[in-house]
């Protein structure tokens, strides 16, 4: 007998399973060695000594922790050349009286199976939960973030607000930040002398002052322009909304910048009312800042629209009973707007006829989407916006 | 300014609503009331007004007080200030001489007037109550009278000192070289282009804006002219703007006067300093220019017809709508006259001081005006035709989105940059272009590249103690000249710092120049090319842009157009910051980019046989680079090898057992896997051996 063939022997006859992590006193140990002195062969027997190795099986099953020791189990039990049921087999069997054999067999199989069983049982249940108590985590310590960018607030709002026109029709449509006066101002029905052409009011590109004035050239300070730019270019009707970067000759202060961005709107076909741009603007507020927002019409007075109107929201702060954010009015005013003026068709129509204002009609409506943004993110100094703190903009992600 | 309800119920002695109903009723009719403060038993309460530019006609107590007659169907009582005989003169002369911006010069003479505190006169005592509530200081009989009358009326009126004028007034331009000290104490040297009021000799005042010192109104005043004249606009408004005034009679006319008001002003003038004594000689001497007179109160009727009333406007919520009875009553009681032209057509004649009405839609306006904007239906107009979408707006979406997932914010900057910086950062520095008036130093000139405002963004944060920074900008940069201006869309990104601790679980990651790499290649990878690639180019040879480390720093060329720069900014850059961490940045020409079309998925067949994987741990001689690698392993012609890629790279400063000097090590992962077949070893033994071929042309080896 060689040595592993010593090892073999002590491990049949003295077999102790050691699970991880587990004192070896807390597993009943046997001394099986009657098993190879065993010559009798009578069911009693034979019965006890069989419940006794599917007892020692059951109890080494239930502790396999990890595939490792499932294999070990597999090995020890069902080993080809080693394993102990075939060293079981080859001591019992050969040695056992002819008449015994057949009902030995029987219960020999019977073991096969059961080992056989639990080995499946213990593959395909897993580790048991006592194991998996030793690979406990504390839960609590924060996880692990992937940092994802932010939407600029700014760009976040103009979405917004496109996609809420977007499902009333509107296209998008953009033009130039430097403007000729005459899109900025001329063909929004400024009168010559207006003051908002002075250049206290608008930034102006250098060397201006011997060009005829329409075609002066300026950081526009509207997104009006747009309104005429897409006129020329596209009989009605016409429903579009502007998005875009805006310059004024102001100084910096927590609520105004010399850079901020407008939505503009523009609504042309036959039969556009003023109750249409009510209805529309209703819609849009209650769409941008919940359905329990109301809107109420002032008018007010812009070159390119008449009549014109100021348009207040229900405070989303206080839902209209009064408060710091609306000077206890329950009101905040947030966008100007009006029918197209008829002097403004008049221009479109030295291009694209059919903007005859006995014909058609149309409303135009515009927003600072900076003062939409700071209510809506509750933001209190415009500089922010521009300043690329990541403080600010994580906040967004 | 400021309104007292006192002061509106004098006009309308039947209004019976409170004070508060009455602001709220103004504003929703556009004469807005900002606050409303109760001044006690007896008093009203006074009016805090924000009123449009185009109703000057309401920033006084008679036209608030018309509105609110019109809002309520009352009826307002008439201005009428009726003056003792006069005794007999001849007035004084006027002459108006620059016709096109003056229509109007009423003059009218008074002798043996006592200048003081005002008298204790009817008109007098009901002044002084009333400048009390408004906390209006008295200063003189006169000058009480001149600001009574634009309180009470809105019109502007001066009073001479008669003794000191010689000759008669001319209304004239100013000529070259005259001065005139005006009634602040300034000495002005007047521009020819100026309206002045002058007598034979000299300037007296800038008509519409300032009086002069020298005619003023003093104590020892005994003979005084009061004027009340109708400036134009435009005229007004270039004196005062040279003369940088802005006063309460040029802040009116520069808006439209009341061509008619100048009478009935003069009388009130009048009346209340006549109460300290004097008397009135001659008749108010009253010049007008009829062209003037054609273009403001004696303006053309317009036609208005009910039909484009309701054309415009729409649904009401009454089912009633608006009648022909409606715009009949609003607008006459604005002060138009209405007559009918047909069936549901007016003639209307406009009224003298709303020279803001002069077209059918400036009635229809008035109309909803005063109806009430919230006594409108909201409707949704009907439509059918589609949303178009920008052609750039899916890959600016993409840009935006694929910088956001790799852990970029968006940032927005100014538009503006110095001319210092647009020299070191625009592609064509010769194209950069000034502003006329820029809000500083630093922002001289449109921004001809987002580098400038990143650098300022991420110094900011560094600054503020901020070390990881993750940011892009998607804006315009401008270039041409001050007679045509290009905008292009671009895209900048910068990045320092680390990957922030994330949590607990990992140690933070240094940020380095692959990190902006990547994610330049990601976007790129976002759009249709045949090539791309990556190219460096020495400091002699002046390509690189001047604010890149010109040994860190890359072109990005996709099917032969370049259509960026990235790299580590300068150091020389982030030192002028005080940047101590290395900062990279790429600017990208979206523009050149967004002419490539985004790359749409195409799936390939996903192969079902077991992939096999191969390392090769290469030595590399030191000028062989991975981009030529990659192109001889791409020349293979070997379709099972699926992928190739480096996985370490070691470049020693010291001697390293089996390497020459200078070379380096790189192991090389390879993947082969045949679409149709498990692969053999035969196979794979002439794969890595054609692998091996291909590494050779570099002048790469295996690693012993």
């Amino acid at each position: 007998m060689g040595s592993s063939d010593v090892a073999a022997n002590r491990s049949l006859l003295r077999w102790v399973h050691k699970p991880a992590g587990r004192k070896t006193t807390s597993i009943p140990s046997r001394d099986l060695s009657f098993l190879l002195r065993m010559m009798n062969f009578d069911e009693q027997t034979l019965d006890a000594s069989f419940a006794a190795l599917e007892d020692e099986a059951r109890r080494a099953a239930a502790w396999l922790a990890s595939p490792e020791a499932v294999e070990n189990f597999r090995l020890e039990w069902l080993g080809r050349k080693q394993g102990r049921l075939k060293q079981l087999g080859d001591a019992w069997l050969k040695t056992a009286p002819l008449e015994a054999k057949k009902t030995l067999g029987q219960r020999f199989n019977a073991l096969k199976t059961l080992v056989e069983g639990l080995l499946e049982d213990a593959a395909g249940a897993g580790p048991s939960n006592e194991a998996l108590a030793a690979e406990a985590l504390d839960i609590t310590l924060p996880g692990t973030r992937r940092l994802t960018g932010a939407e600029h607030p700014i760009t976040r709002t103009m979405n917004e607000l496109i996609g809420i026109f977007a499902g009333l029709g509107y296209s998008v449509g953009v033009g130039p930040e430097v403007e000729t006066d005459f899109y900025n101002f001329e063909s929004m029905n400024f009168p010559p002398g207006h003051p908002a052409r002075d250049t206290q009011d608008t930034l102006v590109i250098a060397g201006q002052e011997r060009r005829p004035l329409r075609d002066r050239l300026l950081l526009r300070t509207h997104t009006s322009p747009v309104q005429m730019r897409t006129m020329e270019q596209m009989a009605p009707p016409i429903r579009i909304v502007i998005p875009g970067k805006v310059h004024r000759n102001d100084a910096a202060d927590a609520t105004h910048s010399p850079v901020f961005h407008q939505v503009e709107g523009l609504c042309v076909d036959r039969n556009i009312t003023f109750s249409d741009l009510k209805g529309t603007l209703d819609h849009a507020m209650k769409a941008l800042f919940g359905s329990a927002v109301k809107t109420r019409f002032f008018p007010s007075f812009f070159p390119f629209t008449e009549p014109s109107a100021d348009v207040q929201i229900s405070c989303i702060f206080c839902a209209g009973k009064g408060c710091r954010k609306c000077k206890q009015s329950g009101w905040i005013e947030l966008l100007g707007c009006g029918m197209v003026d008829p002097a403004v068709f008049a221009f479109a129509a030295e291009k694209q006829p059919a903007y005859d204002p006995k014909e058609i009609s149309g409303f135009a409506f515009g927003m600072g989407v900076e003062r939409i943004a700071m209510m809506k993110y509750g933001v209190s100094d415009i500089g922010q916006f521009y300043q690329g703190d990541v403080r600010f903009l994580d906040q967004f992600a | 300014m400021k309104i007292l309800t006192k002061w509106l119920r004098q006009y309308l002695p039947t209004l019976t609503v409170d004070d508060a109903t009455l602001a709220e009723d103004l504003t929703l009719r556009g004469i807005a009331v900002e606050g409303v403060f109760d001044l006690g038993a007896g008093n009203g309460s006074l009016f805090e007004m924000d009123i449009t530019t185009n109703r000057v006609d309401a920033m006084n107590h008679y036209g608030v007080a018309r509105e609110a007659a019109t809002i309520y169907g009352l009826p307002l009582a008439p201005l009428g200030f009726p003056l003792p005989e006069a005794k007999d003169g001849a007035g004084f002369p006027v002459e108006i001489e620059a016709t096109d911006a003056c229509g109007r010069f009423t003059a009218r003479v008074l002798r043996g007037v006592t200048i003081g505190p005002a008298g204790a006169g009817m008109l007098s005592s009901q002044m002084a109550g009333l400048f009390r509530l408004l906390e209006q200081k008295q200063i003189s009989n006169a000058v009480d009278a001149s600001n009574y009358a634009w309180l009470a009326m809105g019109q502007p009126t001066h009073t001479f000192d008669l003794d000191k004028l010689v000759g008669g007034i001319v209304v004239r331009r100013a000529r070259k070289g005259e001065t005139l000290k005006t009634l602040d104490g300034v000495e002005r040297v007047l521009d020819p282009e100026d309206l002045i009021v002058a007598d034979h000799v000299k300037p007296l005042a800038l008509a519409g804006v300032m009086g002069g010192w020298e005619s003023m109104i003093t104590q020892e005043t005994r003979n005084v002219l009061v004027e009340a004249a109708w400036f134009d606009p435009v005229a007004v408004r270039r004196t005062a703007r040279r003369h940088g005034l802005h006063t309460d009679a040029s802040h009116r006319f520069e808006r439209g006067a009341d061509f008619n008001a100048g009478p009935l002003a003069s009388a009130l003038v009048v009346s209340i300093i006549l109460e300290s004594g004097g008397e009135i000689e001659g008749e108010l001497v009253d010049v007008q220019v009829a062209a003037q007179q054609a273009r403001t109160a004696a303006r053309q009727p317009v036609l208005l017809a009910l039909k484009q009333v309701q054309r415009i406007l729409g649904t009401t919520l009454e089912a009633e709508g608006i009648t022909a009875a409606a715009v009949e009553g609003i607008l006459s009681s604005l002060g138009c006259g209405l007559s009918a032209d047909g069936e549901g057509q007016w003639q209307v004649t406009l009224p003298s001081w709303r020279l803001d009405l002069d077209r059918e839609i400036d009635l229809i306006e008035e109309v909803a005006r005063v109806y009430g904007y919230n006594r409108f239906a909201n409707t949704l107009p009907a439509f059918a035709g589609a949303v178009r979408h920008l052609p750039h707006a899916e890959a600016d979406g993409v840009l935006r989105a694929t910088l956001r997932a790799a852990g970029f914010h968006e940032a927005i900057s100014s538009t503006f940059c110095s001319a210092a910086d647009a020299g070191l950062c625009a592609p064509q520095p010769g194209l950069v272009v000034p502003l006329g008036n820029p809000l500083s130093e630093e922002a001289g000139v449109m921004r001809a590249s987002l580098v400038p405002g990143m650098v300022t963004m991420v110094a900011g944060n560094l600054n503020r103690d901020v070390a990881d920074v993750r940011l892009f900008e998607l804006g315009a940069v401008f270039s041409g000249s001050t007679e045509k201006v290009e905008e292009r869309p671009a895209l900048a990104i910068g990045l320092t710092g680390s990957v922030g601790q994330v949590g607990p679980h990992q140690a933070p990651r240094v940020l380095d120049f692959y990190d902006l790499k990547g994610v330049v290649e990601q976007i790129v990878a976002r759009f249709q090319a045949k090539s791309v690639y990556f190219d460096t180019f020495p400091a002699e040879a002046g390509i690189t842009p001047q604010w890149l480390h010109p040994y860190r720093s890359a072109r990005v060329v996709v099917d032969g157009s370049t259509v960026g720069w990235l790299g580590q900014l300068h150091p020389r850059l982030a030192a002028e910051r005080k940047m101590k961490a290395p900062v990279y940045m790429a600017e990208l020409y979206a523009e050149r980019l967004y002419r490539q079309a985004l790359a749409r998925p195409a799936v390939r067949e996903l192969s079902r046989f077991q992939p096999v994987r191969r390392d090769f741990s290469l030595v590399l001689p030191p000028a062989a680079h991975w981009a030529q690698l990659d192109e001889v392993l791409g020349q293979t012609g070997i379709p099972e090898l699926i992928d190739w890629r480096v996985r370490e790279v070691a470049r020693e400063g010291k001697a390293v057992a089996g390497l020459a000097a200078g070379e380096y090590s790189l192991l090389l992962g390879a993947t082969f896997q045949a679409t149709d077949r498990t692969l053999r070893d035969e196979e794979l033994q002439a794969y890595s051996a054609a692998v091996l071929q291909a590494v050779s042309q570099v002048g790469g080896r295996l690693r012993a």
